[in-house]
């Protein structure tokens, strides 16, 4: 009967799942055979005591008391059986493994954004290898939003205010769908994400380019993302307002001197050291506070920032 | 059933009805017991309907206990006391009312129904001084609170639950005064006997909820530690 | 009306319908019978508005992108098809109009406990509804039913009136249940002790205690709400350090148990039905009507089922899976007893019958497919899918619509005292049937393959099953319009029912077809067990010697 159960669920892509569908086919067929013992009680007493006349005469039963207890005992016993299959699949759905690879989720009208361990984000789009756990941190911005996929048979709301958690390992390679299902407005059924299951080969050209949305990004779109995204903003304007960097305004091919009293020329190589290694040469003036953005930043990202700040003139 | 089982009983014009007697009661006891029935339903609705404010005061009291107990401070807990007594009071003279109105006395159950509404105007005239002094400070609730000041934030909350639920209590306070100042309108007019009184007895029983309502909320307002 | 050639009782006293005639004396009217029906047509012109917009929202979701509106306007309408049909029609539809009808002619008692009260939660159900109505100019209203926060504090249009109108509606419940236990308890007829109420009353009883207890707390939570919006009070914004979920408690503390408002009233309707239409007494008496107040307690203890997935801990879920299972066992027990009592009884399927069959296959997928929403881990997958979308369907609307219309066409002659077209609404029974599970059925594969609620566009996959549940949505607005239609063209007639049509054994049977304003010549007196069809009847004090 495996074509019902693929006529009722989508095909399961993660760990865990057998449990759940085992229990939902298991209360599938209760109740189709309950739909049909009781229409069939119902149809027999309709064909055999339908009313010949008014003046039929019925036997006066008015309760059987051992009949009442067995279909009290019954359904309780089935009910309980139930509870009990259902219980074991939220405890494991609830208990994450310790070396899960931990990615935060962050809802709000009307993406899906995710954060990696290594500090890159992506819209929409997740990527994750498959068969390693996967935790997902998640919390909303705005309004209560819920995290979906059918194919892992997971979901938990996404809420403003606090964390909530939910993991899965993916065993199937390929994309599988993500819904938001709590209501949170006009574009609530735009919110949609997919998830990457990704092969180790694929998860590693993943790691070290990015997915496929940055891979074809222009790289001075690029730039401005990471300049934005990773906290740059904060210390370095791009109007040339001094804050506790030096502003990016047209500094492109200037001269400075650094604390040390030597001078450099702001080129490639220049905003290349200062990304990867902040200390070398602080701007004087300046305090050197910058941390290392060594291994968060991938090479094209740097590419990228060297071709924002060339723009900015 | 067929007719033929049905006995008469009482024909609906066979017997002239006391005064105070609705048409579809069999007699006085009845329509008293089920006023009296319908009355404490509708007690129950409302210790339902605070109870729900007590819980969210409760839940949020737990998540904001030092707000909660800073914000307390600018009660002053004598005018609540002052208030306790009075309610306390008042439930005393509509006690005596409902003897009054069950022994048939007539002017002393005016004079302890007036006497009943004079306390609550005392009451309701306290809780004015006390409001007009948080208008007065910006202790108010929500985003309108603008006290200055403050070393623990977000006292404001705290205010809120005080309006909400001192002010739903008034309205229950105002609401008691109309319905006895009806009560004494009719006594006033003679509609009650020792035969007759369920309408004074059970807004004795609403007063007294009105009272034991603000007897939790005196200590969880005022006396927060 | 003919009402000259209309048998009036032997008294002579007109008919609750011909005394006092026009608009006025029916709008101060304090005639419980008249309260019902004028209930009834209030009810019956908000069940076409709610069932319009379901027209309307089936019709949206024929194609996956935008059909005939927009994804605003959509919003609106599921809200307001929603809000209605919960507040204003399936709420107050059994209670308000077949238990104000029916209650006190079973009781054999001239009206409720307090007639005036009783007018008086009609003009509240009125003032509700025009607020709620009134939300159309405001804007409309896009939070779903459920008033979720921290979206509802969010957004703009009319949502503190649509709540405030929620609240107001409240009232009218509350003073319908209050009315429905104080009558109980002291309007019974003579002689008629609690196990010989017939089980619509207990029904009541039960509906009557969850309105009592379980309006109040959502009365103050919609005030909370409103609260919210307007002064922002914190409680349920995170930002200010409230609890949105907090919101969901309190909601669903009320509206689990008005799940049992809904369904109750519709077990109730069974109960009598069923006995009379298989001239047979009813089977477990005691278990019918303890279940029903088993169901109103265990209904209280349920509520957090709805929050599996909003983030509560472990332990409260599992607690609040077990308890929901239990409240399977009395509803499962009803089903049974139902079936038992036709079993070897003289089954007459007169439409009331039809209806009723109606409901026990209906039901029954509604209370199964309860099952996988209350089981931990199946819910986690279903939870607000298109999978609880039917399960709630096949549970508040298919079962208390087709009780409420197996109560209106058992009782119809007793209302208006007219007979009405038997194969025609025999079709509209059919079609209701049909229509009914073509619209839902797909909805539950829908869900379990993953389509979310309240989705404006769809993907492409779920299609082929939104088509046919549109197709469904069509075939049961004929069917609802023939059953209307039919019950309408009765009233043209002259009065032709005879007292007891049915041969029923309850005390409105001995009344007038339509009673007089005071229901019954002579106070009924209770003898025999509301449910003995035997040729002889044995008296109740009789039976009780025998068994001691």
């Amino acid at each position: 009967m495996n074509w019902f159960r693929d006529f009722l669920l989508p095909k399961s892509a993660a760990s865990n799942t057998g449990d759940v569908d085992g229990l939902f086919m298991f209360i599938t067929w209760l109740t189709v055979f309950f739909f049909f013992f009781n229409g069939g009680l119902i149809w027999y007493a309709v064909r055999k005591w339908r009313r010949r006349s008014n003046d039929d005469i019925t036997p006066h039963i008015t309760h059987d008391t051992k009949l009442e207890i067995i279909w009290s005992v019954i359904p309780l016993i089935v009910v309980m059986f139930i509870f009990f299959w259902g219980f074991r699949g939220y405890v494991r759905a609830w208990v994450v493994p310790n070396d899960a690879l931990e990615i935060v989720v962050t809802g709000k009208k009307w993406v899906w954004e995710f954060e990696y361990p290594d500090g890159s984000r992506s819209l929409n789009d997740l990527h994750v290898p498959l068969n390693k756990p996967v935790k997902l941190v998640m919390h909303s911005e705005d309004v209560i939003h819920s995290f979906f996929v059918p194919a892992f048979r997971i979901k938990r709301d996404v809420i403003p205010g606090r964390y909530t958690e939910l993991w899965f390992t993916a065993t199937e390679p390929g994309v599988h769908q993500v819904y938001c299902t709590e209501y949170c407005g006009k574009g609530h059924s735009d919110m949609l994400a997919r998830i990457f299951a990704d092969t180790p080969e694929q998860y590693e050209v993943f790691l070290r380019e990015g997915d496929e949305q940055v891979r074809k990004m222009p790289l001075k779109e690029l730039g401005k993302l990471v300049y934005e995204n990773k906290g740059c903003a904060t210390c370095h304007s791009i109007d040339g307002t001094r804050g506790q960097g030096p502003s990016l305004k047209a500094i492109y091919g200037q001269q400075i001197t650094d604390a040390a009293g030597k001078s450099h020329t702001i080129d490639a190589n220049y905003i290349r050291e200062s990304i990867l290694n902040p200390q070398a040469s602080v701007v004087a003036g300046y305090e050197p506070i910058m941390p290392t953005f060594q291994g968060l930043l991938r090479e094209r990202e740097i590419l990228g920032m060297i071709e924002y700040i060339k723009s900015l003139q | 059933m067929s007719d033929s089982t049905t006995t008469v009983q009482t024909d609906r014009h066979a017997h002239a009805h006391p005064p105070g007697l609705q048409h579809h009661f069999t007699n006085m006891t009845q329509q008293f017991e089920a006023a009296k029935l319908g009355m404490w339903l509708f007690l129950v609705t409302e210790v339902l309907l605070f109870g729900g404010l007590f819980v969210g005061y409760g839940i949020m009291h737990s998540k904001h206990p030092e707000a909660f107990v800073a914000a307390h401070h600018h009660l002053d807990w004598r005018l609540g006391a002052l208030n306790t007594i009075v309610l306390l009071l008042s439930s005393f003279t509509m006690v005596m009312g409902v003897w009054a109105a069950q022994t048939g006395q007539r002017k002393k159950l005016i004079a302890f129904l007036l006497l009943t509404v004079f306390l609550a105007l005392v009451f309701m005239g306290v809780k004015y001084v006390e409001y007009s002094h948080k208008f007065h400070e910006g202790l108010l609730p929500g985003k309108f609170y603008s006290h200055q000041g403050d070393t623990v934030p977000g006292q404001f909350m705290f205010f809120s639950f005080y309006f909400m639920m001192t002010g739903l209590h008034g309205i229950h306070v105002l609401l008691g005064i109309v319905a006895i100042l009806w009560i004494t309108f009719r006594a006033w007019r003679g509609h009650f006997s020792a035969q007759y009184y369920g309408p004074v007895d059970i807004t004795g029983l609403y007063w007294h909820l009105v009272d034991l309502i603000w007897i939790y909320l005196f200590p969880l307002m005022y006396l927060i530690s | 009306m003919a009402d000259a050639m209309t048998p009036t009782a032997a008294h002579g006293h007109p008919d609750y319908l011909s005394e006092n005639k026009g608009l006025w004396n029916w709008l101060t009217t304090v005639d419980h019978k008249r309260i019902g029906l004028m209930y009834l047509w209030s009810v019956t012109a908000f069940m076409i508005i709610g069932g319009l917009l379901a027209l309307v929202i089936r019709l949206e979701l024929l194609t996956p992108r935008q059909t005939i509106m927009s994804a605003e306007l959509y919003n609106r309408a599921f809200t307001l098809h929603g809000a209605i049909m919960t507040f204003l029609v399936i709420i107050p539809a059994i209670p308000a109009i077949l238990g104000n009808f029916a209650l006190p002619l079973l009781l054999g008692a001239k009206d409720v406990a307090f007639p005036r009260l009783n007018l008086a939660s009609l003009y509240v159900y009125w003032i509700g509804a025009a607020m709620a109505v009134s939300t159309l100019l405001l804007g409309g209203v896009d939070t779903g039913w459920t008033f979720y926060t921290p979206y509802s504090t969010t957004t703009g249009g009319g949502v503190s009136m649509m709540v405030l109108a929620a609240f107001v509606l409240g009232f009218s419940s509350i003073f319908t249940g209050l009315n429905f236990i104080a009558t109980t308890h002291k309007l019974r007829a003579p002689g008629m002790g609690w196990f010989q109420l017939p089980l619509f009353v207990w029904g009541m009883y039960s509906t009557a205690i969850i309105q009592i207890l379980a309006t109040p707390v959502l009365g103050i939570t919609l005030l909370l709400l409103v609260m919210e919006r307007v002064f922002h009070i914190g409680i349920f914004d995170p930002q200010l350090g409230g609890d949105p979920v907090l919101f969901q408690h309190f909601f669903w503390f009320y509206s689990h148990p008005a799940v049992y408002i809904m369904i109750l009233p519709a077990m109730a309707v069974m109960s009598e039905v069923i006995p009379t239409f298989s001239k047979k007494s009813i089977f477990g008496y005691k278990a019918i009507a303890f279940s029903s107040v088993a169901i109103a307690l265990l209904g209280f203890l349920v509520w957090a089922h709805h929050m599996f997935v909003a983030g509560m801990s472990l332990f409260a879920g599992a607690i609040f899976s077990f308890l929901t299972f239990f409240i399977a066992i009395p509803s499962a027990i009803k089903v049974f007893n139902w079936i038992a009592t036709m079993w070897r009884g003289s089954i007459d399927l007169k439409v009331p019958m039809l209806y009723a069959i109606n409901f026990l296959l209906i039901f029954t997928i509604g209370g199964l497919t309860g099952l996988f929403l209350a089981s931990l881990s199946t819910d986690v997958h279903l939870h607000d899918t298109y999978f609880v979308v039917s399960h709630f369907h096949y549970v508040m609307a298919g079962s208390n619509m087709l009780a409420l219309l197996a109560g209106l066409h058992y009782w119809w002659p007793k209302m208006y005292g007219r007979m009405y077209n038997n194969t025609l609404a025999t079709i509209a029974c059919t079609l209701i049937f049909i229509g009914f599970n073509a619209t839902f059925l797909p909805q539950f594969v829908m869900g379990s393959r993953g389509m979310p609620r309240r989705y404006y566009n769809y993907l492409e996959q779920f299609q082929t099953m939104h088509v046919a549940s549109t197709i469904g949505s069509w075939i049961l607005a004929a069917g609802l319009f023939l059953a209307l239609a039919t019950l309408l063209a009765s009233l043209r007639k002259p009065k032709d029912a005879v007292p007891n049509p049915w041969n029923g054994r309850t005390f409105e049977w001995e009344a007038g077809s339509p009673p007089i304003t005071h229901n019954f010549e002579h106070t009924p007196v209770c003898i025999y067990s509301p449910y003995d069809y035997r040729e002889h009847p044995v008296p109740i004090a009789e039976e009780e010697k025998s068994a001691h």
